[in-house]
């Protein structure tokens, strides 16, 4: 039979990060909301928690956790703030490519520093003319000597402004079909990040652009070998970085659930509380039976990456069904509000706005579709 | 090296109260099917322990009689530093009162061999006697302090502590071995790290039954209990919430009226 239970070691793990986002992160989340700003003591309360550490392996000073710790950390943050647990993602999706594809001296230089958050990590591939399509990307590399010169730009990039350490993807300038990624950092000349974004939700998590005019980066940044810099974005996009995006839907949908059943066991409607309608259960119900089905998919896909294989099919087919749920989740519990659903000092408003955003990240439900159907037909 | 024991009770999770049911013939709280937590004072006796540990050499041991799932209880202090764990679980010790508790965790104590120093949560969140840790000195003839909430001076095999007392404090001198039970004032708890989650995977946790104690059977659980529970009735508490509408005058009047009639002002 199969085993459906999470082991005793990963119950306290969600425990562990249950309490480090109720008591650590949800009282950031007011000024976050208000500033879209914050996140330099966030991110210090990640790092003070391993937070950075849970995926590296411990021969680098990690905790050797799995996606299996990473997504269960992430729904717990997820449930207090979708906006820490997005760029705790991106991190994330940073350290990966470096765990899977980097060079031994590469994994030494940068994952003990991961770990402790002393450095900061983040991918950066998409363009202002698109991310699903990275070979329209833009920026170009060409090699100089014993170096390569990279000019271009980057949009909508996920801790553009906190990360010192910047996975670039870019293509040869003398041959469009050759990509390579390059770890780029803070202090390149020529390398910065420039204007920061508002988004609809999950403010206080930044995002925003960067800009590489005559950036001198050495051979031995480049990451996975030249002219293998699609298979090394996407490999971690497609892994970490859509399995990360489910950690961030299922913890959004367990908030819109348990406000939703918070209220409405509160608000009174023709003399009991609304919870008792048929209405609103069905809601409830609803709610309900996605957040059980997304988690089946995404600790599946999780559980198949800790056992050694690939699951970025999976971990689509997740992405598309948890992001949706938690934008249906979201405009449930709206409803279940009534007016005070629109009222900005109840959470669910915020709820709505954050799962606004989780549909384009890391590739839109339209694009997990495009992927699901080549793996169903495949 | 200080050889502490800290006596851990697995009670139910505050947030699962609604699901509580009492055994309508021993009058207990069945605790095999509900989610457990560790009792609340007992965080604040083992932070105790892990204080000492932080600045001296010494060795915890958990020391909890439940049943099986009250392993996760030991494991969690494992996780957060405790050394070893011994969980006491038998069928037999079910229903046990303040009494027979103190005496089965203190022969379980006297089995695990040399020990200095025994915390314990000042009362547990379901049972709240007080009564555990002060029997537990009786059976073990060491001496006790109550509600400590201060470690004054801890140099030697003589301590000072600063205790509550009435509407005040006492400060005891008091010779190891011996029992401290703890307040909430006594220190913050830490919270639950994943590479303390991880070394635990090392430690060691021992189960032990009757058997493996050596009493006889009518000592323990609730044979052994003189406690006799008569009736355990569940509180019925009431809330009911009204959310004003209309205008503001309407809420404002509306509100008045509720005071008035509740008979909080009286205008």
């Amino acid at each position: 039979m199969i085993d459906f239970t999470f082991t005793e070691e990963q119950e306290l793990f969600r425990k562990a990060a249950r309490e480090f986002a109720e008591t650590k992160i949800a009282p950031h989340v007011p000024m976050m909301e208000e500033t879209n700003g914050g996140w330099d003591e966030v991110v210090k309360e990640l790092a003070e928690a391993e937070m950075f550490a849970v995926t590296i392996p411990e021969e680098y000073g990690g905790l050797g956790m799995g996606y299996m710790g990473r997504l269960i950390a992430l729904e717990e943050i997820a449930r207090v703030s979708v906006a820490t647990a997005m760029m705790y993602q991106v991190f994330g999706l940073g350290i990966e490519p470096i765990m899977k594809f980097g060079t031994e001296e590469q994994k030494k230089k940068y994952l003990p520093k991961f770990v402790t958050g002393e450095r900061l990590p983040t991918v950066a591939v998409t363009e202002p003319s698109g991310g699903s399509d990275p070979k329209g990307a833009r920026t170009t590399y060409k090699k100089v000597n014993d170096s390569y010169v990279l000019n271009g730009r980057k949009c909508f990039i996920t801790n553009s402004h906190i990360a010192d350490v910047q996975i670039v993807l870019a293509k040869d300038e003398d041959n469009p079909e050759a990509f390579t990624a390059f770890i780029l950092e803070i202090g390149m000349d020529g390398f910065k990040p420039t204007h920061i974004e508002h988004k609809v939700g999950m403010r206080g998590c930044n995002t925003g652009e960067i800009e590489m005019k005559n950036v001198e980066v050495p051979a031995e940044n480049v990451l996975g070998g030249e002219g293998k810099g699609l298979k090394v974005s996407m490999s971690a996009i497609g892994d970490a970085g859509r399995g990360g995006m489910v950690g961030c839907a299922l913890g959004l949908q367990q908030a819109c659930l348990d406000e939703s059943i918070k209220f409405s066991n509160e608000r009174i409607l023709y003399g009991k509380p609304i919870g008792k309608l048929q209405a609103i259960q069905f809601k409830i119900a609803d709610m309900k039976i996605d957040l059980e089905a997304g988690r089946l998919l995404g600790y599946r896909a999780a559980a198949i990456q800790d056992q050694g294989g690939r699951s970025s099919n999976e971990f689509a087919a997740a992405k598309y069904y948890t992001t949706e749920a938690a934008q249906r989740a979201a405009k449930m519990a709206v409803d279940i509000h009534g007016g005070y659903g629109c009222m900005e000092e109840i959470p669910v408003t915020r709820f709505l706005r954050d799962s606004y955003v989780l549909g384009p990240s890391a590739g839109t439900s339209d694009i997990m579709k495009v992927i699901v159907a080549r793996w169903a037909v495949s | 090296m200080l050889n502490i024991i800290v006596c851990v009770k697995a009670v139910p999770d505050p947030n699962d109260a609604d699901k509580l049911k009492i055994d309508p013939v021993t009058k207990s709280l069945p605790r095999s099917d509900i989610s457990l937590v560790i009792n609340p004072l007992d965080s604040h006796a083992l932070e105790a322990a892990l204080e000492i540990k932080r600045n001296d050499d010494a060795h915890i041991t958990i020391l909890c009689m439940g049943p099986p799932p009250a392993g996760n209880i030991v494991k969690e202090c494992l996780a957060l530093g405790a050394d070893k764990g011994i969980l006491l679980s038998d069928p037999a010790f079910a229903g046990a009162d303040a009494f027979a508790t103190a005496y089965t965790l203190a022969k379980a104590i006297e089995k695990n061999g040399a020990v200095d120093l025994i915390f314990c949560g000042m009362a547990s969140s379901d049972g709240a006697t007080e009564w555990v840790g002060p029997e537990i000195a009786t059976f073990l003839n060491m001496p006790v302090v109550t509600m400590v909430n201060e470690i004054v001076e801890n140099a030697g095999d003589e301590w000072i502590v600063k205790a509550d007392y009435e509407h005040g404090y006492r400060k005891v001198k008091i010779k190891l071995p011996a029992v401290l039970t703890v307040t909430r004032n006594l220190n913050q708890p830490k919270a639950l790290s994943f590479s303390g989650i991880l070394k635990a995977r090392k430690k060691e946790i021992i189960t032990w039954d009757l058997k493996d104690l050596g009493v006889p059977v009518e000592n323990v659980g609730l044979k052994g209990s003189p406690t006799i529970v008569t009736e355990m009735t569940r509180l019925e508490s009431r809330r009911e919430v009204e959310i004003l509408e209309g205008s503001l005058q309407e809420k404002v009047d509306r509100l008045i009226k509720i005071l008035k009639n509740s008979g909080v002002v009286n205008v």
